[in-house]
């Protein structure tokens, strides 16, 4: 068990009390923001991310853990008192969430969640424990070429797989491949694409892509948006789930951590589908499915559990191969990157400290989380009763301001308007920003990758078929783009599967 | 402006508000199952952008495309022994036109995006705001731009009343100036 005395010394340096103090401070801001009407978890990190540079990595990271759980929980948060689900994955929770709601049962629903969050995200954790070295040691032995298709298929994967467009998403994947190749060539020194422009040499900040298509750009959507009727969040009556509740969401909490977790691994929409699953598999086990959309805390406690498993198992391929497996993924990928941590099969082996600086800080993280959420309860409540015309230019200043301290360059906070605007229009044309943040941040793997390939085989690319692993990534890939033509092809109405996937 | 200015905001909140309440008791009463929930939600969605837009936004990726193809060529392609800095931005501008060809052709009848609406104003509103911030913040400091932008969502896009606009517009500069500057001594440009 010689591998495993690091992670117990990490937790030496996880505990100490200014990373503590960092990791609340996290998982609080990150709840703050993500409870914002309209700011999913990805908005919420990438609005924050500024608040993460300038101190140790380590520290860094725990902060940044605790921002990561305080975020997807806000989601939640807003789905049960507001019947505002902050992203796909807690779209379920609000059918039987806000019935508990209206009840004056959303302290016990909020309860459960994160009773169930925190269950679901340390069994993920326990699992990515064990899992995460065992395929990084696997992936030791990938050469370029494999992670030039390995990187093409999670560029690809999360583009077919995202709710909207395919093709569109495609377009925005390639879009962000070539913003990526902004600034100095790696293997050359050449300037490319910088018109000449100092500020544009050193390429064009991850940070602020993400802030922008994000963070301003989904600011800028829910000006408009803001019209709409919203429900006011009521009191709850209790904050405790009863002791009853607890024993009948507990089987839910269990199956949703290991739905969670399974599906969480597979790149895409790990998180979604695992709590649509969830959500399905709990009203079919359930001897009254009659009780579901009437307030049923199994239908909050099951997909709740299994989008934060599913959440926190996304870290595996993260942080064993070094690719995210969804937008989410992304923002974390570029903010370890930020803190000179390269997630990848080698950080495991060479930097163990910081490997298992990631994954125990994500224990605490889960932990502090548990702690707050319920009493912080009340809190929420009152924020959620604070007018959206309030809160908006603030969240809009924190962005600004934070795009600013990054390095102290006007540029950059233009930048992030730039983006901002463009986000909002991708928006409204039917482009998801998550493929083009994704695509950004694996372009350079994939672009130096595949120069490295040509190099290796000398141009000759019937080398590819001498490597089993790079031809059956590229077997995948291919099925990936052809598999949803065939489907056209054959006919399948695709339209109604809408309301069946989110009900089956 | 005055489209989304407080004068008709009260009338538009208060349809919303009985409609709200009305979806409330929908949800609580008849629309039980999640499929009502659905197409609720459904009906409450902006209406998908037509044939136009989708032919505006792809003709404007097929440009990005065809521009970084170009731009790409300049900067040399190399060969596939040894390809130069140029190649992988030619392959990728070269998926991202061919790409938006198809789109153009798949998408004529629209289908998806939004349209946009009368609300959509309130966004070039903020979207100026923010130019100014961003082109004054050097010059003046944040504390003045901050205090605008802050002012302009709450009053005129958010339709506060003034005295609240002014109130939490100030208390916001205020806590900005207490936090950037005082507390975190950031070199955030400021008057005072």
């Amino acid at each position: 068990m010689d591998i495993f005395t690091p992670v117990l010394e990490g937790f030496g340096t996880v505990l100490e009390p200014g990373n503590l103090l960092y990791c609340f401070i996290g998982v609080l801001v990150g709840m703050l923001i993500g409870v914002l009407p309209g700011l999913g978890p990805a908005a919420t990190m990438a609005i924050l991310l500024p608040m993460t540079f300038g101190i140790e990595p380590v520290t860094a990271i725990i902060m940044l853990a605790g921002i990561f759980y305080g975020a997807q929980y806000g989601g939640t948060i807003t789905s049960v008192l507001l019947r505002l689900p902050g992203e796909a994955s807690s779209v379920v929770t609000v059918f039987d969430g806000f019935q508990m709601a209206k009840q004056g049962r959303a302290g016990a629903a909020l309860g459960v969640a994160a009773i169930g969050s925190f269950i679901g995200g340390t069994a993920s954790i326990l699992g990515l424990t064990f899992l995460a070295p065992l395929i990084a040691g696997f992936a030791l032995d990938f050469g370029p070429p494999e992670y030039a298709a390995l990187s093409l298929l999670g560029v690809t994967l999360v583009a077919t797989i995202s709710s909207g467009n395919k093709v569109k998403a495609l377009i925005a994947a390639s879009i962000g491949v070539f913003l990526a190749m902004v600034g100095r060539d790696v293997f050359t020194g050449t300037e490319r694409f910088t018109f000449d422009n100092l500020s544009l040499s050193d390429g064009i900040d991850f940070v602020t892509v993400a802030m922008g298509l994000f963070g301003l750009g989904e600011i800028l959507y829910n000006l408009e948006e803001r019209h709409k009727a919203m429900a006011t969040p009521e009191k709850p009556k209790r904050v405790w789930p009863t002791k009853g509740e607890l024993k009948q969401s507990g089987p839910a909490i269990g199956r949703g951590s290991i739905l969670g977790f399974l599906l969480g691994i597979l790149p895409g929409g790990g998180a979604t589908i695992s709590s649509l699953a969830a959500y399905g598999v709990e009203k079919k086990v359930a001897k009254d499915p009659s009780r579901f959309g009437k307030g049923a805390i199994e239908g909050v406690a099951g997909p709740e559990s299994a989008n934060n498993a599913a959440a926190t198992s996304s870290f595996i391929p993260l942080l064993s191969l070094g690719i995210p497996a969804n937008a989410t993924m992304a923002l974390m990928f570029g903010a370890l990157l930020i803190q000179g941590i390269t997630p990848g099969p080698l950080l495991v082996s060479e930097e163990p400290e910081l490997f298992w600086g990631v994954v125990n800080s994500m224990y605490i993280g889960n932990i502090l989380l548990l702690i707050m959420a319920i009493p912080l309860i009340g809190v929420f409540v009152k924020i959620l009763s604070v007018r959206p015309a309030i809160l908006a230019p603030i969240t809009v200043l924190i962005t600004l301001i934070g795009a600013y301290t990054i390095k102290n360059s006007v540029f950059d906070v233009g930048l992030v308007v730039l983006f901002g605007i463009i986000g909002y229009l991708m928006k409204k044309a039917g482009f998801e920003p998550g493929p083009l943040v994704l695509a950004f941040v694996l372009a350079e793997l994939l672009e130096s990758s595949v120069r490295r390939s040509l190099i290796l085989f000398e141009g000759n690319l019937g080398e590819v078929f001498t490597r089993p692993i790079t031809v059956t990534l590229l077997f995948v890939f291919l099925v990936v783009i052809l598999l949803p033509i065939i489907q056209k092809m054959l006919g399948n109405a695709k339209a109604k599967s809408k309301s069946k996937e989110l009900v089956s | 402006m005055t489209s989304i200015s407080q004068t008709d905001r009260p009338a538009v909140d208060k349809s919303e508000d009985s409609d709200a309440e009305s979806d409330i008791q929908a949800v609580g009463d008849d629309a039980e199952t999640p499929e009502e929930l659905l197409a609720l939600w459904e009906e409450e969605a902006p209406e998908p952008a037509g044939g136009v837009a989708n032919l505006v936004a792809c003709v404007l990726t097929l440009a990005f495309g065809v521009a970084g193809m170009v731009l790409s060529l300049n900067l040399s392609l190399g060969s596939l022994t040894d390809p130069a800095p140029g190649f992988f931005p030619f392959v990728i501008s070269l998926i991202t036109t061919v790409l938006s060809v198809a789109q153009i052709v798949l998408g004529r009848r629209g289908g998806d995006g939004e349209k946009f609406s009368r609300y959509s104003v309130t966004v070039v509103w903020g979207v100026i705001s923010l130019l100014v911030f961003v082109a004054v913040l050097p010059i003046i400091g944040f504390e003045i731009p901050a205090l605008l932008l802050s002012f302009v969502w709450m009053k005129w896009l958010g339709g506060e009343s003034w005295r609240s606009a002014i109130l939490y517009s100030a208390l916001t500069v205020i806590a900005f100036y207490l936090i950037f500057v005082v507390a975190l001594r950031t070199q955030l440009p400021h008057l005072f």
